[in-house]
């Protein structure tokens, strides 16, 4: 079985966090991570930019309705996601529409990765 | 005593939102400023027994309020003291406010404490001075070693921009639309200027006031998360994002500037970069643009170059033309000519900047610039001029030693 371990934090907090001490929680995550990679249990590990940094579209009508932020509901329920590599927001929020167009009804909250490690574990 | 650092953190992020509901309760920024100091206080009691408030800054704004009200009474001796299990009993303090206040009554608050920091009456230098003391809590100590005065002189600047401010009449009835977007405006100015304060400071002084660039970058996205759909505060946030990446490539071991150009790119900040170019990438999208922006797309240009070969000079050159009509300025003419120069040399360059010379003639970076163009034609004796009136004019040590080392290259026999 996998699993998705998904991080929630107040980005008030970590965003006044210095440099040092935003350093020090990530040299202390990546210690757990080494081991947990070497065990070969570690997947992609994701760090995501802040959420002003968020878009969302809203396909739960059509067309969908690309807005500024994150997704704020609390009906819906994050259910998985995914990366995609793309040269810049115009090219995801197409892939986005087309998914969209696949499974319409809720939303995508479109993120910027920070850090990605796509790690070692196997499907 | 046990670990308490995470409690400074909270603290400083829900520092601005309680400072800001206190100020809309007692109109005043020293009530306000002292309720939040002894909420502080009590958190600081309170919290490592207790845990954290779910919300913290809910916690602080009804602590602080009581304690001011409080603290009005006994000096009034109106009223008897209230018990200290009394004051101290908050467990139902949280859930009540929380439903209380609203998101757009924080926005607002926030806003209108930005704003009271940039009264157009305030020198710059004191609107920065007090928004470091009033929404970032920097002592007074601490912003006197940033702008390099006496820790007296400070305190000074600071009791003369509260009082200007006590007597401007702050507006605390809710802001129009209009009035909204012209304070967003005069808030990002300030929070600009704040940025460029610890930008400019030179190696020298990169501990104290290259905090200044964090805080403005704090406060620049504390301000894009009230307002996620204003493309110029997205642009704002970008931009210090951008120029902020290259913190560690602007001076070498020797606290010497290291021109853009001449930077080791891998010292970049790619962190910073991927969310500056995030965020100018969303602001385009509203197809409003603002000098925010297109300064965002400069600086997006250069961020993208992994070689100052790649830097697109002509598309920065168009970018500075935009900027000079929606703001023209000598100082964004003299950068358009800088971006000219790369594009078709130093002549045209030299012709652009040459009807500038009476408006900037106490300008460094003009003197210096024409030195710049004027050696490359070839005309030394005039470069030198130009290179020592620029060193007269420098603002830094790190300036100044730039210009000298020019100074040096003239010097020297061409091979």
């Amino acid at each position: 079985m996998h699993y998705a371990i998904l991080c929630y934090h107040d980005e008030n907090v970590v965003c006044a966090w210095s440099k040092q001490e935003d350093d020090a929680v990530m040299a202390r995550l990546s210690r757990v991570q080494e081991r947990l990679a070497a065990q070969g249990k570690l997947g992609p590990v994701v760090r995501l930019l802040p959420t002003t940094a968020a878009t969302t579209l809203r396909k739960d009508r059509e067309p969908p309705l690309v807005i500024d932020g994150p997704f704020a509901e609390t009906k819906e329920q994050l259910l998985g996601f995914y990366v995609v590599d793309c040269a810049s927001l115009e090219e995801v929020l197409q892939i986005a529409q087309e998914l969209a167009a696949a499974n319409p009804g809720g939303a995508y909250e479109i993120r910027p990765i920070g850090v990605f490690n796509p790690g070692s574990a196997r499907a | 005593m046990s670990d308490v650092s995470w409690i400074d953190a909270v603290l400083t992020s829900a520092r601005a939102q309680a400072v800001a509901a206190l100020l809309r309760y007692f109109r005043d920024l020293d009530i306000a400023e002292e309720a939040f100091q002894e909420a502080c206080l009590r958190a600081l009691k309170s919290w490592p027994k207790n845990g954290p408030p779910r919300d913290a800054a809910a916690w602080l704004i009804m602590v602080g309020k009581n304690a001011a009200i409080d603290s009005v009474r006994r000096q009034r001796r109106e009223a008897p003291l209230p018990q200290e299990e009394e004051i101290s009993d908050l467990s139902d303090v949280e859930a009540s406010t929380v439903e209380r206040i609203d998101e757009a009554d924080y926005r607002d608050d926030i806003l209108r404490l930005l704003f009271v920091c940039c009264h157009p009456e305030l020198p710059a230098t004191q609107q920065i001075a007090l928004a470091l003391r009033i929404v970032s809590g920097l002592s007074t100590r601490q912003i006197a070693r940033a702008f390099l005065v006496s820790d007296d002189a400070m305190e000074q600047r600071i009791t003369r921009a509260k009082a200007r401010v006590a007597k401007a009449n702050v507006p605390f009835e809710a802001p129009s639309a209009a009035d909204r977007s012209e304070r967003l405006a005069a808030v990002a100015a300030m929070l600009y200027l704040l940025f460029n304060e610890g930008y400019t400071a030179g190696a020298s002084a990169q501990g104290s006031r290259a905090a200044l660039c964090d805080e403005a970058i704090r406060l620049s996205r504390l301000l894009l998360r009230l307002f996620p759909t204003e493309p110029e505060i997205m642009a704002l946030t970008a931009l210090l994002l951008l120029q902020h990446a290259r913190a560690r490539a602007r001076y070498d071991e020797e606290g010497l500037v290291v021109l853009l150009e001449e930077q080791d790119r891998q010292l970049w900040d790619q962190k910073s970069i991927a969310e500056g170019l995030a965020l100018i990438d969303k602001a385009v999208r509203h197809r409003r643009p603002g000098p925010y922006q297109v300064q965002a797309a400069i600086a997006a240009l250069h961020a993208r170059a992994q070689h100052p070969r790649d830097t697109d000079w002509g598309e920065i050159e168009l970018l500075y033309g935009a900027l000079e009509r929606m703001q023209p300025s000598p100082v964004v003419t003299l950068n358009r000519a800088v971006a000219a120069a790369k594009v078709r040399g130093p002549e045209p360059a030299l012709a652009m900047i040459e009807p500038l010379a009476a408006k900037l003639d106490g300008y460094f970076y003009f003197h210096g610039a024409r030195g710049a163009f004027l050696f490359e034609l070839g005309r030394s004796e005039e470069a030198r001029v130009a290179f020592n009136r620029a060193i007269a004019l420098a603002n830094t040590p790190a300036e100044a030693a730039y210009i000298r080392h020019q100074l040096d290259r003239l010097a020297q026999p061409l091979p």
